[in-house]
């Protein structure tokens, strides 16, 4: 295959770069997280036996008919709005019409020139410098079955003995989200498809599990010559279509791997044929796919089985004010209020302890401490465990006591990392586990005594309270005599002891 | 009448006797003369029972439909079935709706339970749909009763019913002749009183121009005033379902129980159903503004049609209506804009007709491909017409050629519609003949199908503009009937019930009976 690779070794990244500008645009396709499919009641959850999700209508059975999903309208419309598109008052679905076994109508229900929002934008971040990302459009389809190829060695087609379909995906909502030919590293490219699952996360209009083809990316590569000084830009080059990328870092990969292609390519005076490759993961290299000049005509034309859709402004509207907190503001908001650097922000969500950090400051830690434990401590036992982070048994309220009573001296970090033990095993709350399992390193009665009654002494008000009932209130007491003991006191007895002190036990 | 010396004397007694008239004696040949109204209401009163007047149809089809040919399918056990629950519901003392035990025949182009949809096509053959379509659960729940599902031309193509699969449909007026398509089967059936009604399907005059050769009253509804699901789409833009029988009572009472709004069709439209039924019984048509559209008229007229048009205008001005001449200068390009968007639509639609679910599957050996099996399946499965109109359809959709055809077809389509709402801003009604000729002979056109598309020249434009339309008897021309047809503008479907009841109550007293008494016996 003629177009596969340059006859030559490719040169390397850092030589492409220098002489070629990448210029690269993104589709997204992003599987709506609603209850029913895009145009009938069927079901939608992922993992389903095979053809178990599946009607008349999703099956594409003669005379059966769609008709649309509020819901997905509803989160198509708030994902435009959170990528600062225009929101169409009036569009059309339209017909992509091409036969494959997986596509029941053997045409897919998508929109072409009527868009449902256009013009838009996302900012992302790579190393300090903020991109603008441009949104040409989010349109809405349907999505197809699955096949799976049996008997050949990889899976593939090729090779196979016969193939089988899954019709459950068929009918799935989706969106496809498509930009400006604005991106120029596989870097940003990287932290768009990152940004962007954010972003749709932080909507709750989808679970982006890229793992589980919920969201999908397709990089369109081109590259053209850097123009000496003066110059002016070259005109783009051809670009190839590397499909169905299905993690962050295939992003970069396949990227940085097309830019070495086409520049080795290019190098040689041969001419990029514009084509859809496959990405490789194992070989880290793209192959040819379809050639785009062989390709269907898929003769678009608007879809007669379904009404133009005309969202009224107040609709729209009430959507936007609706809006929850999108990433960006979450960040800068974090950024200000707890004192977070960016770097933390990126571990955090990295790590996947983003939202539990927040709610742990929330429950009363302070925001380094929450930090320190659900990154260094949680999220590694969560790792161990082979589960995430918010699977673990223990609340944000557990983590902010722990800090609480290990800020307070009540608890060391080791006798803490006990305490979490204890409640990831059910023993409890930390204060029960504190107590149950006596973590206490000194008693003497008399030194403790002298400082329990200190403490009374120097906080009456606090003392008042827990008089009163409230003995979540003695808490600064028990730093204080923690304290006064040098953290060598069982911070259960001391609490044990302060409570019957002020008669609340 | 009963001294009327023609052969037809028992019919005319029979068709246009009340139920009291069927009283015990239930003789098949009198039951089946009976329009649905008056089943319904010999029923009703108990003067005949529903399984009497299934097995009445029954018998019918069993002596004629080896020389009809209108059924693909007989449900004899279903039929029964429904039938005994109405006779046993009734004796209950439930109450039941007004057309309660009548037998329908269904087009085989909606999908019901329990019996095969083949669409008149191979591709199709031993398919069992496992849902009912919305028009079929309605008349279930009007508990009609279904005789079974009757031919047509393949996928809707067609003006003849020689495009089915399974052999042509004979016309009972003359069995050497086409009974007109593409709903062929259902007119046939109703016109050789194997049912006193049928649903046809219209997407450019498919039960009209069938009704108007077997002389019968067949409507086309406003589209999106019946649901669509669960029938088979060939252009989705322009199908429509529709009754098909004996007079236009019959008519009005079928299309009250199919139509009202679907959420299961979005291009339903929820608004009420025109009460079609109370215009049919009006019989008065005095001050009602008619246009007689002058460009459906002379050139390729036969002057047996246009005589017989001409003399039921005269009736309706006689009547008291207000006739004019308009005219709508579009109508001349609707043919041409009818085959640029339906064979677009029907590329599309028939492409899920690929052996990999349900029908036909040809050349699956273990070794061919998906895509060989598809196309091989789909050379075998369909007919030439259906294949000339996925070619036609898929050339006018090709990039590059969208504008210049489906795009200019659109807008044809939107200067048709104001033709039609300019001219109904000069009256309530619109009138042309139904067909430009009567029934041709079998095999006369299936070799030209540009003289075939001809057929539909006055029905196309009311599809274009989604308008209802009903095609009523006007006469015979050589002792073959022919229609005249009234157009209405969107959801005024009545207009078309109170000028047809009234017309069709003048045609027959000046003939002295209806019209289909005249058709020899069979």
């Amino acid at each position: 295959m003629s177009t596969a690779a340059p006859a030559s070794a490719l040169p390397s990244y850092a030589d492409a770069l220098a002489r070629y500008e990448p210029v690269i645009g993104l589709e997204t396709h992003v599987e709506l997280g609603t209850v029913s499919k895009m145009f009938c009641g069927c079901p939608t959850a992922f993992g389903a036996e095979p053809n178990t999700q599946v009607c008349p209508v999703c099956l594409g059975l003669p005379g059966s008919l769609p008709v649309v999903n509020e819901a997905a309208v509803r989160f198509a419309v708030m994902i435009g709005l959170a990528l600062h598109c225009d929101i169409a008052s009036w569009c059309r679905f339209a017909r992509k019409n091409y036969f494959y076994p997986d596509m029941p109508k053997n045409f897919q229900i998508s929109q072409y020139d009527e868009p449902l929002c256009t013009d838009g934008w996302l900012d992302v971040e790579v190393d300090g410098e903020v991109h603008r990302v441009g949104i040409t459009r989010v349109h809405m389809e349907e999505d197809t079955g699955k096949s799976l190829h049996v008997g050949g060695a990889t899976g593939r087609i090729h090779g196979a003995t016969h193939s089988l379909v899954d019709y459950n995906r068929a009918g799935i909502p989706l969106v496809e989200i498509v930009t400006e030919p604005d991106v120029r590293s596989p870097e940003v490219a990287r932290a768009y498809v990152d940004e962007l699952r954010e972003l749709i996360r932080a909507l709750g209009v989808s679970d982006v599990r890229m793992e589980q083809g919920s969201l999908r990316c397709d990089a369109n590569v081109s590259l053209r010559r850097r123009p000496a000084p003066g110059e002016p830009d070259a005109p783009f080059g051809t670009r190839t279509e590397t499909k169905n990328l299905n993690s962050l870092r295939s992003v970069e990969r396949a990227v940085r791997y097309e830019i070495t292609r086409q520049a080795g390519l290019l190098d040689d005076g041969e001419r990029i044929r514009q084509e859809t490759r496959h990405f490789d993961e194992a070989a880290g290299r793209t192959s040819s796919g379809r050639s785009k000049e062989e390709a269907t005509d898929y003769r678009y034309f608007p879809e007669p089985d379904l009404t133009p859709l005309a969202l009224p402004v107040q609709y729209v509207d009430e959507l936007r004010v609706g809006l929850p907190e999108l990433p960006a503001a979450r960040r800068a908001r974090l950024i200000a209020e707890h004192g977070y650097t960016t770097r933390d922000l990126t571990d955090l969500r990295n790590a996947g302890v983003l939202d539990l950090v927040e709610q742990t400051v929330a429950a009363g830690a302070a925001p380094a401490a929450a930090r320190k434990w659900w990154l260094n401590e949680l999220a590694r036992r969560a790792a161990d465990a082979g589960s995430q982070p918010s699977d673990l048994a223990i609340t944000a309220a557990d983590v902010a006591r722990i800090t609480v009573l290990v800020a307070a001296g009540e608890l060391t970090d080791a006798l803490a990392r006990k305490v979490i033990d204890g409640v990831l095993a059910g023993e409890g709350t930390p204060d029960e586990v504190v107590a149950g399992r006596g973590l206490a390193v000194v008693a003497d009665d008399g030194a403790l005594t002298a400082a329990v009654d200190a403490a009374i002494a120097a906080a009456p008000d606090i003392a008042e309270k827990v008089r009163g009932g409230k003995v979540n209130a003695v808490g600064p007491l028990v730093g204080a005599v923690m304290k006064a003991m040098k953290g060598q006191a069982d911070a259960a007895s001391v609490r044990g002891l302060l409570l019957e002190r002020l008669g609340a036990s | 009448m009963t001294d009327n010396p023609t052969p037809s004397a028992t019919t005319t007694a029979a068709a246009t006797t009340t139920a009291a008239a069927a009283t015990g004696a239930a003789a098949a040949t009198d039951v089946v003369h009976l329009t649905a109204a008056a089943t319904a209401a010999a029923i009703a009163a108990g003067e005949l029972s529903a399984v009497e007047a299934t097995q009445a149809a029954l018998d019918r089809i069993a002596k004629v439909d080896d020389t009809i040919h209108a059924f693909l399918h007989v449900d004899a056990e279903g039929a029964l079935a429904a039938a005994r629950s109405v006779d046993e519901r009734r004796a209950a003392g439930e109450r039941l709706g007004p057309l309660a035990g009548v037998p329908l025949a269904l087009k085989d182009v909606l999908t019901a339970r329990g019996m095969p949809t083949t669409c008149g096509s191979r591709i199709l053959e031993g398919w069992h749909a496992p849902y009912d379509a919305t028009v079929v659960s309605r008349l279930r729940a009007a508990d009609v009763v279904l005789l079974g599902k009757v031919n047509m031309d393949e996928f809707a193509m067609g003006s003849s019913t020689e495009n089915s699969a399974y052999g042509p449909t004979r016309n009972p007026w003359d069995t050497t002749r086409i009974p007109g398509g593409s709903s062929g089967g259902s007119a046939a059936a109703v016109a050789a009183l194997e049912a006193p009604l049928a649903i046809g399907t219209d997407t450019g005059g498919s039960i009209r121009q069938p009704a108007a050769v077997c002389g019968l009253v067949g409507v086309k509804p406003t589209y999106g005033g019946v649901s669509r699901y669960g029938l088979v789409a060939f252009s989705s833009s322009l199908d429509q379902a529709g009754p098909l029988a004996r007079t236009v009572t019959d008519a009005a009472l079928l299309h009250a129980a199919i139509a009202g709004h679907d959420p299961l069709d979005s291009t339903s439209v929820d608004v009420p159903v025109p009460a079609v039924v109370a215009a049919a019984g009006r019989r008065d048509i005095r001050g009602v503004r008619v246009g007689v559209v002058r460009e459906l008229a002379g050139d390729g007229y036969d002057p047996g049609v246009e005589a017989a048009f001409t003399a039921a205008v005269e009736t309706l001005t006689a009547l008291g209506a207000e006739v004019v001449e308009v005219s709508c200068p579009h109508f001349t390009y609707a043919l041409p804009a009818y085959y640029l968007i339906a064979p677009s639509e029907c590329s599309s639609n028939l492409a899920r007709f690929d052996a990999m679910r349900f029908g036909l599957r040809i050349g699956d050996d273990g070794q061919a491909g998906a895509e060989e099996v598809m196309s091989r399946t789909r050379e075998a499965g369909f007919g030439p017409e259906v294949k000339r109109r996925i070619i036609l359809g898929t050339y006018a959709l090709s990039s590059g050629y969208y504008d210049a055809y489906y795009g200019q077809a659109q807008k044809v389509r939107t200067l048709i519609s104001r033709d039609f709402s300019a001219a109904f801003e000069q009256v309530d009604v619109l009138v042309s003949p139904t067909t430009p000729t009567p029934a041709f002979p079998l095999g006369a056109k299936v070799d030209d199908p540009v003289a075939m598309y001809l057929s539909d020249l006055c029905t196309i434009p009311s599809n274009l503009a989604g308008g209802p339309a009903m095609s009523l008897p006007a006469g015979l021309v050589d002792g073959l009937p022919v229609g005249i047809q009234i157009m209405a503008p969107p959801f005024a479907d009545d207009r078309l019930y109170l000028v047809g009841g009234a017309l069709e109550e003048a045609l027959d007293a000046r003939r002295g009976h209806p019209l289909l008494d005249e058709a020899p016996a069979l």
